[in-house]
């Protein structure tokens, strides 16, 4: 079941095609991971997903409609999007910044209602930031200005969420924390998620579809186990890698291969000074 | 997650914010009322209570009284214009999400001058309100002007290349300006001390016909708080929430270039006010522009009519403009803000 697709979608900027007759389907209620080289056009690919972009040739579906068709406020109560590097206006406190996820919500005239305090304290609750409410968040370190941007994310309550690297500046344990996070959201709501993730064995635990990009076109798709493999990781990223199994999840596990220590390094022994 | 009869820690520190602006607000609006009664009660000469009473009755029997009856309309108009400057600042601000924004950096009030100059010395006009439709023509034709020089090459339109295109717009269309007077004393004195920016001259009847035009621009700006408060996130973000980029800009632009027009038509090009008000605000009440409007029109309007009242005091016997007395305030805080941000972000 799809709600979400691209149909030989073809984009870029200016006379350079970036995303090259670009097919995929998105899995409704599941957490899909899309990784790829630096360049290849991941951001772009959200960015036409969610309507930012205007593709050249194809198009972009949600609930059998092109999204270009779609209204934008409607389109911004259905699907969410994170970008790679948001902009915080100056002097903005975490409180109104997230507060901002509740505008396709309000009409023109209509006042903020408890309802959107609700949602916009939900949202401060669930990334951990309540404590930061009053806070400016150009003074927040980069994972702490990462959450309110998830939240504001959160409080928009669409059912599809777009997230374009929703982990970079994150520590492992925040790293950890979002992306539990999101499949709480996934699981208690049913919400559609999208994210470009460049941790490999991340994307492979937690996403239950797995797309990997190469230059503007779709490499693989499909479930991790299937996608995740030395192959696939040499095509798309040009390393060479060892996949083993994840011990604790059983999803594929990749290790990169460089020129150096790749054999077993003679001074790790317990007698080495 | 928390009973919903409990009210949330998250939801209690977003309604505190609301009380602690609408308190500001309050305290603004009795400064507003304040500056009103200073600049009714001083200047060159001083008027006593009765007196003031007696011209706000409209009775000119004594000296005092005709004083009064001057500086009751005046006050109005710098109340009007020092409204409609702030508020098309911060306006201005939000569009380009440039700091140093201003109607008379950006050049929309040069722009405004020069139509209103040409059209006395090429067309003979004389009407107020044909003055106030060429000035906002003026106003747009800069604003558009200085928006697609400031925008060409890599970058986009930052903040510091919209002010330099602000600049040379403003010093071209001063010297044209200039260049079209030199050879006609028949208007030249006229046109100069308009040009300097004063709400001196200010009569009931001069001002009626502006205030459709300001009416028109104050709803706009006002309309547009909501999708200036997304546009400050970057296009991406605002659109990915619903915001008609385009739409909000333009809307937000002829508002402020209706507010912009119709005050150049009957004050003359004043500076700075745009620039410092909204600056002043934020530090007031943070960076939301459904708030941060309103108090910039307020703001706006008791800082020219305090300017107004210091070009009063400070030259007695006789008067300095207030658009020179808003220039001496404004250039420091023009530099204060350039200073204060990292040159990255200019
Ligand atoms: N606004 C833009 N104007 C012109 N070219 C752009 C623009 N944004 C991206 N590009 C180009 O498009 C190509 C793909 O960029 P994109 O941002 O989609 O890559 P990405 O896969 O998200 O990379 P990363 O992993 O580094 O985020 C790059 O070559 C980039 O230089
Ligand atoms: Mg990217």
């Amino acid at each position: 079941m799809t709600r979400l697709a691209a149909e030989g979608l073809s984009a870029g900027y200016g006379q350079t095609p970036i995303l090259r007759d670009l097919t995929l389907k998105v899995p409704t209620g599941a957490i899909t991971a899309i990784v790829g080289a630096n360049a290849c056009g991941k951001s772009t690919l959200l960015r036409c997903m969610s309507r930012l972009l205007r593709p050249s040739a194809g198009r972009v579906v949600l609930d059998g409609r092109p999204v270009q068709g779609i209204p934008t406020r409607a389109l911004a109560r259905e699907l969410g999007m994170l970008p790679q590097s948001p902009i915080a206006p100056d002097g903005i406190t975490v409180a109104d910044l997230v507060s901002h996820g509740r505008h396709p919500h309000q009409g023109p005239l209509s006042r903020w209602t408890a309802a959107d305090d609700a949602a916009v304290a939900t949202a401060l609750e669930a990334t951990r930031i309540v404590d930061l409410a009053d806070r400016d968040v150009d003074q927040l370190s980069g994972g702490q200005r990462q959450r309110v941007w998830i939240a504001m994310a959160l409080a928009q309550e669409t059912d599809v969420l777009l997230l374009d690297e929703p982990t970079t500046f994150l520590d492992i344990a925040h790293q950890v924390e979002i992306l539990d996070l999101l499949v709480d959201l996934n699981q208690s709501r049913g919400t559609t998620i999208v994210m470009v993730l460049h941790d490999l064995n991340l994307a492979a635990r937690y996403a239950d579809h797995l797309i990997a990009v190469r230059a503007g076109r779709v490499h693989a798709a499909g479930h991790p186990d299937t996608v995740l493999t030395e192959d696939t990781v040499r095509q798309v990223f040009g390393v060479a890698c060892r996949i083993l199994p994840d011990p604790t999840s059983g999803r594929p596990m990749m290790l990169p291969l460089g020129r150096h220590r790749t054999t077993a390094d003679p001074s790790h022994r317990k007698d080495a000074p | 997650m928390m009973a919903a009869g409990a009210p949330r820690a998250a939801v209690v520190a977003l309604r505190r914010r609301r009380r602690g602006r609408v308190a500001t607000l309050a305290g603004v609006g009795a400064m507003l009322a304040l500056a009103c009664v200073l600049s009714v009660s001083l200047g060159t000469r001083s008027v006593g209570w009765a007196d003031i009473g007696a011209g706000l009755l409209g009775r000119t029997d004594t000296m005092a009284q005709a004083v009064v009856a001057v500086r009751v309309p005046r006050t109005l108009l710098a109340c009007l214009a020092g409204a409609a400057l702030g508020l098309a600042g911060a306006v201005m601000q939000g569009i380009t999400r440039n700091p140093l924004a201003d109607p008379g950096i950006l050049g929309v009030n040069a722009g405004a001058a020069m139509a209103v100059v040409i059209g006395i010395a090429w067309f003979g006009m004389a009407t107020l309100s044909a003055f106030i439709w060429t000035a906002i023509l003026g106003a747009g034709a800069a604003a558009c002007f200085v928006y697609v020089i400031g925008s060409l090459g890599p970058g986009g339109a930052t903040p510091l290349k919209m002010a330099l295109a602000g600049a040379a717009t403003t010093i071209a269309t001063s010297s044209f300006t200039v260049a079209i007077l030199l050879p006609r004393n028949d208007i030249a004195g006229g046109v100069r001390s308009w040009q300097v920016g004063g709400v001196g001259g200010a009569a009931f009847d001069a001002m009626l016909p502006c205030l459709p035009v300001l009416a028109a621009g104050l709803v706009l700006c006002l309309m547009s708080a909501r999708g200036l408060n997304l546009l400050a996130m970057g296009d991406d973000a605002a659109a990915g929430l619903g915001a008609g980029i385009a739409r909000t800009r333009a809307l937000a632009a002829l508002g402020a270039v209706l507010l912009c027009g119709a005050t150049t038509a009957i004050c003359g090009p004043i500076g700075f006010v745009g620039l410092v008000v909204p600056h002043l605000c934020r530090l007031l009440v943070g960076v939301d522009h459904r708030w941060l409007l309103p108090f910039s029109a307020l703001t706006g309007a008791i800082l020219l009519i305090l300017s107004d009242v210091a070009g009063r005091i400070v030259a007695r016997p006789s008067e300095m403009d207030v658009g020179i007395v808003t220039a001496f305030l404004g250039a420091p805080v023009f530099i204060w803000i350039v200073r204060r941000r990292r040159v990255r972000d200019l």
